[in-house]
């Protein structure tokens, strides 16, 4: 999967007019998304969400670097997915722990989906990369 | 002579009196259809619940000034009100509570645990709120119960073959839900009673009336239940009171739920006794302006017309059914022929999670998730479904936007 970086995504996003326009390229982000083979979907995968499911899993890569596969039954949030992983795929936990999200989400004009009140799964799952990230062993 | 009904000339005039349907969500006209989860409080209650505190606001129950005994007559002018809207003569049989939950806690931490022995079984349905399912499970967990269930069928009502199976030597509770909140089916709760009580008079009923007091006129006497919970928030009334109804004869012999203020006779460090029903199972100094506030509440939905409302709700119900028929790719869940103010959907087309964003942005509020009754979702095979749920506000600009937000959020993810 060829990620493309947050802050071009931004610049994409603030072209829109509209949250039609900016949930058409949400939810056609989350159709770039490549579906998790559905072995890895376990249990212990699972992320906490209400309405909608999330899986997670976390591997570690050379250097110490974070690569997740995730998904989710809902497209929405699987555009959601797609954005976050822009910004942390294949990230040190230093740079996981340092990338401002709350900012970026802000830009894209999808900041309430940060709130712990949107129980979709993807606050919970946001918070569970950054969990990873800042109790990392090989964390500066 | 009863007249035969008439429609009202314009439902809008009732809309004027919710402040908040006047206001935009999302840089939309907001079509509130989550009446379920709570409905939208009329100005009456605003009002009643601001002059409580503004103008001769005083702790209930304790001073001889007049503040004190104004608030108390209000107060437990409320408990009539509530008693009269529910065709009970003798209101000190309404015990004011915090919400339906407390009420079903209430009865089972304090009837059911000291009346019910191990092996006792309490039956319940299977589309019965987590408040109606947890409280249960704690009891059997502290006394040894057991729970049993009575099954849904396909079209969400009760299977009542398998009921009358259910019941035992051992039964002693039938736990039911009036009105489903999750499918909107309407329970024949006064047969589920007469059905235990033919089989054994001593058998107890316990209706959980959350949805039921908001959509029709519930008259307790001709349930023939011992015990009836409701809410005030989902009738129009504030959060945080509500009421358990029960027969005198239960009450008076039941224990304290909860110790306190306002609750006791006489207490001494050895030995404390307690006041007579409701008095005993409400410690600690109570919701007063919220008690008010449902007062109103009821006052309002009484002026209003609970037949109205009814009426009301079922032409805007049958007006959403025609309406949806033309989106395509939904599956109703719930589709017995009485039901009361309640659309319960999934898509064959989207996950629900998403077309309840879209619908967000459109200004349309409904309730998307597992509504608190997850093994009735299991039942069905779902993780959860989409809900309209309507109230006496409701009107067809709201279904209008509804069904015009659902086409888009087919186009959009179809």
């Amino acid at each position: 999967m060829a990620l493309k970086k947050l802050d071009e995504l931004i610049e994409d996003f603030s072209l829109f007019e509209d949250w039609e326009e900016r949930y058409a390229y949400l939810i056609e982000c989350g159709r770039q998304l490549p579906p998790m083979v559905e072995s890895l979907k376990t249990e212990g995968a699972i992320v906490k969400g209400c309405t909608s499911r999330v899986w997670l899993v976390a591997e570690r890569r050379p250097k110490g670097r974070f690569h997740f596969i995730a998904d989710s039954d809902a497209q929405i949030v699987r555009g959601l997915i797609y954005l976050l992983l822009c910004a942390y795929q294949d990230k040190t936990p230093a740079e996981i722990a340092g990338y401002d999200i709350e900012s970026a989400f802000e830009r894209l004009g999808l900041y309430q989906h940060l709130s712990p009140n949107r129980r979709n799964g993807f606050f919970a799952m946001m918070e569970k990369i950054r969990t990873l990230a800042s109790t990392s062993p090989d964390r500066p | 002579m009863a007249l035969p009904y008439q429609e009202p000339a314009d439902m809008t005039i009732f809309r004027a009196d919710f402040p908040v349907l006047a206001h935009k969500m999302n840089d939309r006209p907001l079509a509130y259809l989550d009446s379920g989860a709570s409905a939208q409080k009329p100005l009456i209650v605003i009002n009643a619940i601001r002059d409580a505190y503004e103008s001769h606001y005083a702790n209930i129950h304790r001073g001889l000034y007049h503040f004190s005994q104004a608030m108390t007559y209000e107060f437990e002018r409320a408990r009539k009100k509530v008693a009269d809207f529910l065709g009970v003569d003798d209101e000190r049989e309404i015990v004011f509570t915090r919400n339906a939950t407390e009420g079903i806690n209430l009865v089972a931490q304090s009837w059911a645990r000291t009346a019910l022995k191990p092996g006792d079984e309490v039956i319940l349905t299977g589309m019965e709120h987590h408040a109606n399912i947890v409280p249960w499970q704690l009891l059997r967990d502290q006394i040894g119960i057991v729970l049993k269930m009575i099954p849904v069928r396909e079209d969400g009502t009760l299977d009542l073959a398998v009921y009358k199976g259910l019941l035992s030597e051992r039964t002693r509770l039938v736990a039911a839900v009036h009105v489903s909140n999750a499918l909107g089916t309407v329970n024949d709760v006064a047969a589920l009673a007469k059905t235990a009580k033919t089989f054994n008079p001593a058998i107890r009923i316990l209706i959980d009336g959350s949805q039921a007091v908001v959509h029709r006129a519930v008259d307790i006497p001709a349930i023939g239940c011992d015990f009836y919970v409701m809410t005030g928030h989902k009738l129009y009334g504030p959060t945080g009171i509500g009421a358990l109804w029960g027969r005198y004869d239960l009450l008076a012999a039941m224990p304290p739920y909860q110790g306190g203020g306002d609750m006791i006779e006489r207490v001494t460090f050895e030995e404390t006794t307690y006041k007579d029903p409701p008095a005993r199972f409400e410690a600690g100094t109570p919701a007063i302006a919220e008690a008010i506030g449902l007062g109103a509440a009821i006052d309002y939905v009484r002026m209003v017309g609970i037949e109205v409302i009814a009426i009301h709700e079922k032409q805007i119900y049958d007006y959403t059914m025609a309406q949806l028929a033309t989106v395509g790719g939904l599956r109703f869940y719930g589709t017995a022929p009485d039901k009361a103010g309640i659309i319960s959907l999934t898509a064959d087309w989207a996950h629900i999670s998403d077309i309840g964003m879209i619908l967000d942005q459109c200004g349309v509020a409904v309730r998307t998730g597992h509504h608190c009754c997850m093994p009735l979702m299991q039942r069905f095979e779902i993780d959860g479904t989409l809900r309209a749920s309507l109230g006496l506000y409701t009107n067809k600009d709201d279904i209008d936007a509804f069904v015009g937000a659902l086409k888009k959020a087919k186009e959009m993810l179809g």
